[in-house]
């Protein structure tokens, strides 16, 4: 398979010109082709180190760009604008604005982890991305991604209590994503599950969302987590130079 | 393979989250087979979530504490030292923290740091096997013994073994993978094909096993997900197949939700339905639908069963 290419040459750049004569000779149409100048000057020197310092960045140093990553990639199968080779390019040499271009899609990474299987340097570019993606909120450049809504959600559940609750964490992963809790598709997975389900199974699940299972004792373990990921959180923000949360 | 026979007799039960709430049906067959074949099931006491595919997004050391702290109530206050997972989130975890605690020290640290905090034994690296249900199916209880058990079977039942992206990937988590024998392949698995075909089912060629049903994001980029859930899907029926065999809850409740949404958002509409090999497996062995929970599931596979009399 080929490696899948994107170069550095915006479409808006190239330029034509239908009537065009230069010292007599006529160059009408694509004889004319040239790509305009553009001078990069914003590169950011601390951009690799920044993506490093976050969880699953670590190993990014170790690309040689063969590609790998983005040909295997599940996300780049349905839209081709989502590129990790392309962005670990970029974060490597320092190009901000053009990974900025693609600020709003790289959350999207369903962490399928066929990259990371098919990479031969371990770079891990799963991680990559979601420390990309973390970068990208953490620097303001994207609002807080639906997908971290619910990573958030969901690890509040297991640090309060050791455990989750499906129920609940759609509810409020629904609400806090400022969704309509009423799908169409929720409306008929309920209906086609009443259809065989015994009324028993239905009060055990309504049971589970009124009372919150629970992991015994947990107290000291929630106590410990929070106080290690708000360590961790704190160094983060200090190896990206933003203000430690007040 | 007699010592892991001997070995996986009597395993610690670790069902997890989704076991209890999506995945019902997937614990209550697998707890009907094992009362089927004798092979005890030993629930672990008091356990929490392992991190499901989220913690980590938020604190990787605190989704491997998260895997050790069960391991650990398995070995040190059970004296278990294997742990069966049906889950793959909760078994790709595991083993994930295995191989972490093992090889990174940062890891062992937190571990180490935490447990202490939360007063429990740190878990360290080869207490305990982790294996998957069908580990535990293939090995503790044994082909040649399973074929003995099956009865009425799945009369050429056409099956789509689909295994999806944390029962193999990435593959050093999973050292005992790709070792050539019987053991499994990361880049085209078996051991479900295996089990079912024992169970009467014809498996059909399914190129998309190991493809991802987009899990990680089946409700923050529905979209996305439906689009993947629908290809799997399609290539599936287009395989000839009449069930999907699922052995993550992840998996089988994103196939089940994104088959309706695909329908309702894109107007795409597939039949194939989707059914947990515990519950196929239990099927071929002569127990009823209900002990395997075929009422529990979301795609209603019940008039298909009892059209091909395998319910």
């Amino acid at each position: 398979m080929a490696i899948h290419e994107k170069h550095l040459i915006r479409p808006e750049n190239i330029k034509t010109h239908d009537k065009l004569v230069i010292d007599g000779v006529d160059v009408s149409g694509h004889w004319s082709t040239f790509i305009e100048t553009r001078v990069v000057t914003d590169y950011n020197e601390q951009l690799q180190e920044e993506i490093a310092a976050l969880p699953g960045g670590e190993y990014i140093h170790r690309c040689w760009q063969c590609g790998s990553c983005t040909n295997s990639c599940t996300v780049n199968a349905i839209n081709p604008d989502f590129n990790p080779r392309y962005w670990i390019y970029l974060i490597r040499m320092g190009m901000e604005s053009e990974l900025l271009r693609d600020k709003e899609i790289i959350w999207q990474c369903v962490s399928c982890n066929k990259c990371t299987y098919a990479c031969p340097r371990d770079v891990v570019p799963e991680g990559v991305m979601k420390a990309t993606a973390h970068w990208l909120e953490m620097k303001g450049h994207t609002e807080t991604t639906p997908s971290t809504i619910f990573d958030e959600e969901f690890t509040r559940q297991v640090v309060e209590t050791g455990k989750i609750e499906d129920g609940r964490i759609l509810k409020n992963f629904l609400l806090n994503s400022k969704q309509p809790l009423i799908q169409d598709w929720l409306i008929e997975m309920v209906k086609k599950m009443i259809t065989n389900l015994p009324i028993k199974y239905l009060f055990g699940m309504g049971w589970a969302t009124l009372f919150q299972p629970k992991t015994k004792g947990w107290g000291k373990a929630r106590a410990a987590i929070e106080e290690h990921i708000a360590e961790e959180k704190a160094a983060e923000r200090a190896a990206l130079g933003l203000d430690p949360i007040k | 393979m007699s010592d892991r026979k001997e070995k996986y007799k009597k395993v610690a039960y670790y069902h997890g989250c989704a076991l209890e709430g999506t995945a019902q049906p997937y614990n209550t067959s697998t707890r009907a087979i094992a009362k089927k074949l004798d092979l005890e099931l030993v629930d672990i006491e008091n356990w929490n979530c392992c991190g499901a595919m989220e913690v980590k997004n938020v604190d990787p050391e605190i989704q491997t504490y998260l895997s050790s702290r069960v391991m650990s109530l398995a070995h040190n206050n059970m004296g278990q030292d294997v742990v069966m997972a049906p889950c793959n989130g909760c078994y790709h975890n595991l083993k994930k923290a295995e191989y972490d605690i093992a090889h990174k020290e940062k890891s062992r640290e937190v571990v180490e740091k935490i447990s202490a905090k939360a007063d429990h034994p740190a878990y360290e690296a080869g207490q305990v096997e982790t294996i998957h249900a069908l580990d535990w199916i293939k090995f503790g209880y044994g082909e040649e013994e399973l074929k003995a058990k099956i009865k009425g079977g799945l009369k050429g039942l056409k099956v789509a073994n689909y295994y999806g992206c944390m029962y193999t990937r990435p593959r050093h988590i999973f050292p005992e993978k790709d070792q050539g024998g019987d053991s499994e392949s990361t880049s085209k698995p078996h051991y479900m094909d295996d089990l079912l075909e024992i169970a009467g089912a014809v498996n059909v060629e399914f190129p998309l096993k190991t493809a991802c049903c987009g899990g990680a994001h089946t409700l923050s980029d529905s979209d996305t997900s439906t689009k993947l859930v629908l290809n799997i899907l399609q290539a599936a029926e287009a395989a000839g197949a009449d069930v999907i065999a699922t052995e993550c809850p992840t998996c089988h409740s994103g196939l089940e939700m994104h088959q309706i949404r695909a329908l309702k958002r894109m107007s795409a509409e597939t039949n194939v339905k989707i059914i947990y090999f515990t519950q196929l497996l239990g099927l071929a062995m002569g127990l009823s639908p209900r002990k395997v929970g075929i009422h529990e599931n979301v795609s209603n596979a019940i008039p298909m069963l009892k059209e091909m009399k395998i319910a």
